[in-house]
């Protein structure tokens, strides 16, 4: 089925033992340790604002700033903290996840290449 | 998303007589040429699969992430959210939020790893390690079902946002326009494939997202960059200080509340589930430039949700809430009529045309993604189970692309002046129910089984229309799609609330349950590969 030449890449790879590879297990442990709870604080987050504009009108009404209330400026926090999660993503798959994955694929596409 | 695509579908039968209806047709001509043009050039080498449907994977992250942002800015986002702004204020602001959060699913969670594991479709990803055949069954459905949904949107959109930018009226000529928008997609889809179609993206973001700016600009320029100043003339114009605080729209009772919840629960999972934006991460060479995409994603979107909070406010205090709302296109006229009121004419113009040319793009993605699912995933692993060439399956993408292109003109025809803010509202639900838990499942929890993939899929999709078919938008209130009837049983305008819980249930039982076990060999290769990107970047590498 396979329609191109990419991916076919891997009959000379021993994907079990590499997955069980204290490597291997160190980028997932990395990948995964910063992801989820990146994603665990952001839904919750998010969604804590969406029940506060949904419940608590008096609270989001409260003016800060000229016309501009807690209610918008909470919205406008929102966009700030997207910015701030993507960019804190990018700067740690750079620095933690790219070269260890680039090691591991480094490897294994020479391992299949024999 | 409701609001804002009823909103468009409700635009007034009657044409505008605001501007110059031939500076908008003109400046969509000058769109079309240009585009057509650039998708010719774009499309000298569509040689293989990969080409057509994944643009060679040549894009880099930075013009594929502005074709993402192209394929997610649909008019509903630039001339709904203003509108809704403009009107309900704070809680038009709502929506944006919801639909750029979403994008750290995509970003954290999804996009670099599916980039990884795939070829061309999500099915690829979800039957990776299951069962070939009901996995991908079920995926394509799914994929073709929310593709539909959103096509059928964007064409009865089409004919009721003509009748407002460009003067065209009553159904005979909304209908020709249709055809006309129709037959434009099918052209850029088959000569261009997904380079041409990208290149179509590129081009119309980049036109909204710079209009937008200038729009932002000029009106905080009227308030001498008092960004307060505008809020306080907005109120003044509104008459009520309600517009800078929530509730407006979505306060009224008890149920509207809970539908708000429902319908943001939606609008957060379902980005990272849509059919069409998921296939945008296999048009970049390497899993870094999927990342790089959604990243540059992120800050187009942002930037530009920012910049309708300023027009929506300004629409409001510029042009007024009654004023809007009786003009021929209703609460889609605040950004024309705002645009009028900045440039005269000519930037009317370019803002309708942009409009216009938005609708065209985001019906050409979602074609080439429905044909590259019916022919990737159900004629060439279903039907012909595996023995077909590539030249066979190209032909038959080809082919579906007309197919789907004819049904969605006479959809779009059909579906004219009726309320298919349900359909948008499906999409978004659709993909949320029955999509994104099977990729997370299949891309995080080891247990995931082919009966568990199969389960959530059928259960989210087959959940979520139900639902829908049972809900307000369907019967039982004199806006619904069938207003003389009541079999309005589910309260929710939006069944996410209920469908996506219950798709992550179904998954987790159906996995639990399933007395087959996968092959771990294969779900070792797919984590490895997913994390690690051997193989899908062999081509850079080397």
């Amino acid at each position: 089925m396979s329609t191109t030449e990419e991916s076919d890449l891997g009959t000379g790879i021993d994907f079990t033992a590499e997955q069980d590879s204290e490597e291997f297990t160190e980028l997932r442990k990395t990948h995964r340790s910063f992801v989820f709870p990146m994603a665990v604080i952001f839904l919750l987050w998010y969604f804590a604002y969406v029940l506060l504009a949904d419940y608590a009108h008096e609270f989001m009404s409260i003016k800060v700033w000229g016309n501009v209330n807690v209610g918008l400026l909470l919205g406008l926090l929102q966009f700030v903290s997207t910015f701030g999660i993507t960019a804190a993503y990018v700067s740690y798959s750079n620095r933690k996840l790219d070269p260890k994955a680039a090691a591991i694929r480094k490897r294994l596409e020479a391992q299949a290449g024999e | 998303m409701n609001v804002l695509s009823s909103a468009i579908l409700a635009a007034a039968p009657e044409a505008t007589k605001v501007g110059n209806p031939w500076v908008n047709i003109g400046i969509f001509g000058l769109f079309v040429g240009i585009t057509l043009i650039v998708v010719l050039k774009a499309s000298s080498n569509n040689k293989t699969a990969a080409d057509y449907y994944a643009g060679g994977r040549s894009f880099t992250g930075t013009q594929n992430g502005t074709a993402i942002a192209g394929d997610y800015l649909s008019a509903a986002s630039f001339l709904g959210i203003v509108g809704a702004i403009a009107i309900n204020g704070y809680d038009g602001f709502l929506y944006s939020i919801g639909f750029l959060v979403a994008w750290l699913v995509a970003l954290l969670l999804v996009a670099e790893l599916l980039r990884n594991t795939g070829k061309f479709t999500m099915a690829d990803v979800l039957s990776f390690r299951l069962k070939q055949r009901p996995v991908r069954i079920a995926a394509a459905i799914s994929t073709l079902a929310v593709c539909v949904f959103y096509l059928l949107a964007q064409m009865a959109g089409a004919g009721a946002l003509v009748s407002l930018l460009l003067g065209i009226d009553g159904k005979l000529g909304q209908s020709l326009v249709i055809v006309v928008v129709g037959a434009l997609m099918i052209v850029y889809v088959l000569i261009g494939g997904m380079k041409g179609t990208t290149w179509v993206q590129i081009i119309k973001a980049c036109l909204l997202i710079a209009g937008a700016f200038i729009m932002t600009i000029m009106v905080l320029a009227a308030y001498g960059f008092n960004f307060s100043a505008l809020l306080g003339a907005a109120v003044e114009s509104a008459g009520t200080p309600e517009i800078l605080n929530p509730g407006l729209q979505y306060g009224k009772s008890g149920t509207s509340k809970l539908d708000f919840i429902s319908l943001a629960l939606a609008l957060v999972l379902g980005t990272a589930g849509l059919p069409h934006v998921l296939m945008r991460f296999y048009t970049v060479p390497t899993a870094k430039e999927a990342r790089r995409s959604v990243v540059w994603a992120i800050w187009l979107i942002g930037g530009f949700y920012l910049f309708t909070l300023v027009l929506g406010y300004g629409a409001g205090a510029m042009i007024g809430a009654e004023k809007i709302k009786a003009a021929p296109g209703g609460v889609n006229s605040a950004a024309p009529l705002l645009a009028f009121e900045l440039g005269g004419p000519l930037l009317l113009g370019l803002i309708s045309a942009v409009a216009f040319a938005t609708i065209l793009a985001v019906v050409a993605g979602l074609t080439i993604t429905a044909a590259a699912s019916f022919a990737h995933d159900v004629y060439a692993s279903v039907i012909a189970k595996g023995k077909s060439t590539p030249e066979k399956e190209m032909k038959v993408a080809r082919r579906t692309v007309v197919v789907i292109g004819i049904f969605a003109i006479v959809g779009g025809i059909g579906a004219q002046g009726q309320n298919v803010a349900f359909l948008v509202a499906l999409a978004f639900a659709v993909a949320a129910s029955a999509n994104l838990p099977t990729i997370l499942y299949s891309l995080f929890w080891k247990k995931f089984t082919t009966q568990g993939a199969v389960w959530s899929m059928v259960g989210g999709l087959g959940s979520a229309i139900l639902l829908i078919v049972f809900s307000p938008v369907m019967s039982g209130l004199p806006t619904s799609m069938i207003p003389g009837a009541d079999f309005a049983v589910f309260p929710l305008a939006n069944p996410g609330i209920v469908s996506i819980p219950l798709a992550f249930a179904l998954g987790w039982l159906g996995s639990v349950l399933d007395k087959n076990t996968e092959d771990p060999v294969k779900a070792a290769e797919m984590e490895v590969r997913s994390l690690t990107g051997v193989g899908a970047e062999k081509a850079v590498d080397h």
